[in-house]
Parts: C-alpha cells; structure tokens; sequence
C-alpha cells in the first residue's frame, strides 16, 4: 500500500472501483463456470435423449466412454489454463488503472 | 497366524512407511514456528503444493475403490472420478484466490474474520471436525484391510493402529511443513504405482479401447457374430454387458429397481420403461452436484491453500492440481475394464475379497507369462494403496488439529497464548485427534467406504461449500444467513445420507443387521417411493440449493447485521496482491491475539 499514492488509495476503496472489480472477476469466473457445466451436465443428457449416437464406437471405446473417461479432463484443463491466464491480464489491468486514475487525478 | 505373506508386496509396503517416517523426522528439523505448522509458513511452491494437495487427495477410495466400482458398476462409475477431479474447477474459479488473499489459518478463521462473528467460528470447528472424522474412517477402514492384505492373518485393528500412530507421529513432528513433503513424494509414488502396471498389463492384454471392445450390446454382437468374445463367462453375479457398458447402468438404477421388485410381476416392465432413465437422470446429477461442490468443500483440502505465498499463486496451484490429478484418474478405470476381462471371478467375492481389490490382483496375472515380474507389480501397487491412505490420514489430521490448536485453543480458550504455546499444544492436539481416529476406525470395519466417505461429501457440498461461495462473492451476507443455510443444508444432507445407509445396512446378515434392525421398514418405504429414495442417498440436488436459499433469506432478514467493514472486506478478498491491500489475517509477529 505504502508504494501507492494516497489519491490511489482513495480511488481503490471507493465502492465504484470494488463494484467494477468483482463484476469483471465474477463475469470471467461464470463464462468459464458455463463452458464446464454445459459439457458436465449435457453428458447425461445427451445419453438421456441420443443413446444410439453416444453409444457408436471409437477406437473400441464407445463415445460417451471416451469423451467421459479420457477427453473431458484436458478439456477441464483447457479452461483452467484460459481462465488463470485472463485472470492474470484482468488483475494487471486493474492495477494499470489504478495507477492510471492516479496520474489523471488534479493535484 | 500370519501364512502366505508375499515378499515383494510385503517389502514394497514396508519402503514406503519407512521413507514416509524418515521424511517426517527429516522436515522436523525445519519446521520451527507456529506458521511452519499451520501453514508451512505461506511459503510453498505451486509445484509442492500441487504434488502435496494431489497426494492428500488421493485416497484408498480413489487408488482402489474406483477400479473397483468401474468394474462392478460400469460406465456410471466414471462420474466418480471424473468430478472428484473437475470439481476443483469450482474452487479455481470462486474460491481458491480470495480464500488465499484473506490470509487466514483455517476455515473457522476465515468464517469469524468475514462475519466478526466468534460464535460462527465455533460452528464452522464443528463442521471441520464432521466432516474431518467421517473422512478419516473411511481411511482407517481402508489402512486395516490393506494391512490384512498384505499380512494375511493379521486382525483388521492392528493395521488400524500401526498406521494411525505411524501418521499420528509424522504430523505431530513435522505439522503442515513435514506433511506437504511428504504428500508432494507421495503423490509421486501414487501415480507410477499406478500407471506403470497398467502400462505393462496393456502391453500385454492389449489396449484400453481393445478391452474395453469385448463388452458388446447385443446390438453389436448382432452385428458381428462371428467375433469371438475373448473372455471367460461372467459370473451370475456380474452385470451383462449392456447395462455395464451403457449409462443408466447398476449404479444409478438401484432405487427404481427395488421399487419394481415389489410390483406385481406383469407390472414391472411398465414401471421400469416409465421411471428407469428419467430417475436415474435425476439420480446421475444429483451425484455430479455432490461431487463437484463437496470437492470444492472439503476443509482438509481448503487449509492447504493459505500455504500459498498470496492469490495467484493459489490458483496456478489448482490448476496443476487438476492436471495431476487428471492423469491420474484416467488409470483406476482401465483397471476396471482391464479387470471384468480378466478376473471375473471377482464378481462372485465380497468386501475386501470382491473387485475393490482389483488393483491389487491384476497384476499377478503377469506372473504367468513373466515369471516374479508380476509379484513386482503387485508389491508397487501395494505400495501406492499404503501411500494412498496415508497421505490422507495426515492430512486430515493436521486439518482437523488445526481447529483444535489454533481454533479452539489458541482463539477460544487461551486467546493470550504466545506462538510457541500454541506449537506445543498443536502436537498433543495431534495425538488427541489422532488416538480418537485409530478408536473410531477400529470400529467401522464392517461399515462401507463408501457409505463414510460419501457422508463427508454431502456435508462438505450442502455446509462448507455455500458458505465460502456465498461469502466470497455476496455483500449482503450475515452471520445469521451463513450459519442458518450452512446448519440446515449441511444437517439435512447428513440426515438423508444416513437414514438411506441405515436402511441398507438394516438389510445386513451379519451383526451390522441386527444393530440397524429399527431400520427395516424404510425398505417398505423405499420401495413405494423410489423418487424419495433417490432424494436421500443423492440428497445434494436438493440440499446445496436450500442451503444458498436459507443463506439468501436470513440474510435479507437480517440486513442490519452486515459487518460494517464489509467493503474493506471485499478488498481484501478481490484486490490484486500488487495494490497493496492483502493482509494475513493472523499476524504470527504480532502475537496471538487479532
């Protein structure tokens, strides 16, 4: 805290940029909380309703095996690894803006 | 008497007790202050970490019951490890980093610091101790049977008791510094215990997708009838291929299939097209949402992240964590696959003797082409079931001690007592919790693994995992919200779980039977309200939901109790480490006291 001005300070604890804050985390968080729940959750529905299509085979496997027993983890890792790289641009950008208010703010 | 003890099962097994015990003694040395105990002294690397929360995470259950269930149960059996895995996504995406940036040492902390409330932190120890000996049985159970496996002869309790103390000891020296190495090797272990027999059984028997292959529908074996099947008759017990292979199978359809048992003959049929798929749907789901959100609520593994240096490093931690522990997860199931093939004879055991021990036994069929290579393998496997309840015992236990030291000692009862008071009592604390779970375990032997760790989960999913989401993200939560839906939720998902098990083990022939025997009408129950029953033995799509509800309300209810610092709270909780606003919520340089 001691590194920042204490116009930055200002600005940090007001409720505009904690408001602003936790939309942009939670607007991230949710986009790829939807990518894996549409998948983990249209798995059994789509055994529900196109048994035939989920039961041809792959390679041996039948496809609801393959894409539930091996391809979903690295697809989970997909959005892991998408999720904590934009999380990391998403903070480094706050903390451009903040200092950015800063360096705008009359003094 | 002990008979028929094999030597290289035997000395694999011993290696890893030995170097579990020489590491703990060796990380005692290090560990010197309060924080190395609690919390490593928040100095972990992603790397250890990641290794170190795999390797606790990876129990008995995971190492040896999931080859199991896939084998008994077939395809439905892949939610399991495929949700234990993904569902720290859920902590990745919402909790993980501003759980880290709070900086607290345990849950209860986390809970009086968010709400300034004392009382809620004696609420949230006692849902960290629930949670943590209902976890930890199963890990007893599952130290005793292995222990009986490997020294055929030897009674369930000394295992029990011989692990226990050997764990007991490792924490009480070393705490949460001795453990996280520990862990991070144990991991290691764990994982080419596992991959590297199959690698050889696969070379052997032919791939994953080739065994997987000879499971036909009869469809399929229509079509190619003259494809030989390449496996020995199933036993009567064992499931036909077409409800092994297809979802919908054994496991899910339980409920609606008791029911129909109970319908006149001519009726079934057109109770079972009715109600099969679409209950076991909802059945499916509901063990998705237990899943998912009792990963992402289970205190032992939430500790494990204030051992991160800040936030950042808290969530880089969990996506490696999902990818060790990924890789991991695709085995068990091929030992299952590989295992129907192969041992169907396991279908006809039961308990320790049935396809639990699948991982064990696969192995040795190298023996018949490879001479003692098998017997090698057999002891690695072994070696990584030992590591395997390990590794999670100790750190259940410093999580579960945690609460007790830190929580109920050093904030509760002497809330004056200085850093090195708190150390001394984190290591009798140690052996209370510890002595306390050799106890219990020796009395759950004939109790299902899965009965207990199932339990833990729907408590972790309906208390612990509203509560931090609910925390993290919403303004308007109070205190009295917080406790209301993490009571309720959390008591009514134990409540359900329970009675279901209770009706099953009313069923036992055994002694289970006749101590649970009050219980036998719920069967009568059961099988007239087969909806019901599947509400209670999945209760988490109805119990999670309730517990955000009630959160919601009372909250509402409750507006003028929102902590006045809410703001700065969120700050903390949000802010980038870079804008200089996270604080350790204990500072171990101040003294005890916040």
């Amino acid at each position: 805290m001691s590194e920042l001005p204490v116009s930055a300070i200002d600005s940090i604890h007001s409720e505009a940029f904690l408001h602003g804050l936790m939309k942009r985390q939670l607007k991230l968080s949710i986009s790829c909380a939807v990518a894996f729940i549409g998948v983990l959750f249209g798995m059994p529905m789509a055994n529900f309703l196109a048994p035939d299509f989920m039961a041809q085979r792959v390679g041996g496997f039948t496809l609801t095996w393959l894409v539930l027993g091996v391809l979903f983890f690295p697809y989970v890792w997909i959005i892991a690894r998408v999720f904590i790289t934009r999380s990391i641009a998403l903070e480094n950008a706050e903390v451009r803006r903040a200092m950015q208010e800063t360096s705008n703010t009359p003094r | 008497m002990l008979t028929n003890i094999d030597p290289w099962i035997l000395s694999f097994s011993g290696i890893t007790v030995a170097v579990t015990l020489w590491m703990g003694f060796r990380a005692a040395k290090t560990s010197k202050s309060a924080a190395d105990f609690f919390v490593a002294g928040r100095s972990v690397s992603v790397g250890w970490n990641a290794a170190a929360i795999s390797g606790e995470y990876l129990s008995a259950a995971s190492f040896m019951g999931i080859a199991g269930m896939v084998m008994s149960s077939g395809y439905d059996a892949l939610w399991y490890p495929v949700c234990y895995a993904c569902g720290y996504l859920f902590l990745l995406l919402f909790i993980a980093g501003p759980l880290r940036r709070f900086g607290a040492y345990t849950i209860p902390d986390f809970a009086e610091g968010r709400f300034d409330s004392p009382l809620f932190r004696r609420i949230a120890v006692c849902f960290v101790l629930f949670i943590g000996f209902f976890y930890t049985m199963p890990q007893m159970k599952g130290a005793g049977t292995a222990l009986a496996y490997i020294l055929p002869g030897l009674p369930y309790w000394v295992g029990v008791v011989v692990v226990g103390a050997v764990i007991t000891l490792n924490v009480a020296l070393g705490g949460m510094k001795g453990i996280t190495l520990v862990q991070a090797v144990q991991y290691w272990i764990k994982m080419f215990a596992i991959s590297v027999p199959i690698f050889v059984l696969l070379s052997v028997y032919g791939g994953y997708g080739k065994n997987l292959s000879r499971n036909q529908s009869a469809q399929e074996s229509a079509l190619v009838a003259s494809a030989t099947p390449l496996r020995e008759p199933l036993p009567e017990k064992a499931p036909q291929d077409e409800a092994w292979l297809a979802p919908f199978g054994p496991l899910t359809t339980k409920a609606v299939k008791s029911a129909a048992a109970a319908l006149p003959l001519e009726q079934r049929a057109a109770f079972l097209d009715d109600h099969q798929k679409s209950y076991s749907l909802l059945y499916t789901f509901s063990l998705i949402v237990a899943l998912v959100c009792g990963t992402a609520g289970l205190p032992h593994i939430l500790v494990r992240f204030y051992t991160n240096p800040d936030g950042m490093a808290a969530k880089k931690t969990t996506m490696w964590v999902m990818i060790l522990i990924g890789v991991f997860y695709v085995f068990p199931p091929i030992f299952g696959v590989l295992g129907r093939n192969l041992l169907p004879e396991l279908y006809a055991g039961v308990g320790a003797k049935g396809t639990d021990k699948i991982v064990l036994e696969l192995p040795r069929l190298i023996n018949q082409k490879y001479g003692l290579i098998g017997s090698i393998l057999s002891g690695i496997t072994c070696a990584g079931a030992f590591a395997a309840f390990m590794s999670t015992f100790s750190g259940l236990l410093v999580s579960m001690t945690g609460a007790l030291a830190h929580d109920v000692y050093g904030r509760m009862l002497r809330p004056n007592s200085t850093p090195a008071q708190r150390m001394k009592m984190f290591k009798w604390c140690a052996i209370l919790i510890g002595s306390i779970s050799v106890i219990l375990g020796c009395f759950v032997e004939p109790l299902e693994i899965n009965f207990m760790v199932g339990q833990a989960f729907a408590i972790a999913a309906a208390s612990y995992f509203p509560l931090l989401f609910m925390s993290v993200w919403w303004r308007g939560m109070t205190m009295q919200g917080a406790a209301t839906g993490m009571l309720v939720g959390g008591l009514c998902a134990l409540v359900a779980a329970a009675a279901t098990n209770a009706s099953n083990l009313a069923l036992d022939k055994g002694p289970m039977g006749t101590l649970f025997t009050s219980f036998r009408p719920l069967n009568s129950f059961w099988a007239s309200h087969p909806l019901l029953r599947i509400l209670c033995e999945q209760p988490a799509i109805w119990t999670v939901p309730l517990a955000i509800i009630l959160m919601v309300i009372v909250s509402k209810a409750t507006r003028r109790s929102i902590p006045g610092d809410v703001r700065m709270k969120m700050l903390v909780l949000h802010a980038p480490e870079a804008l200089g606003l996270k604080q350790e919520y204990i500072q171990e340089h101040q003294g005890p006291a916040h």
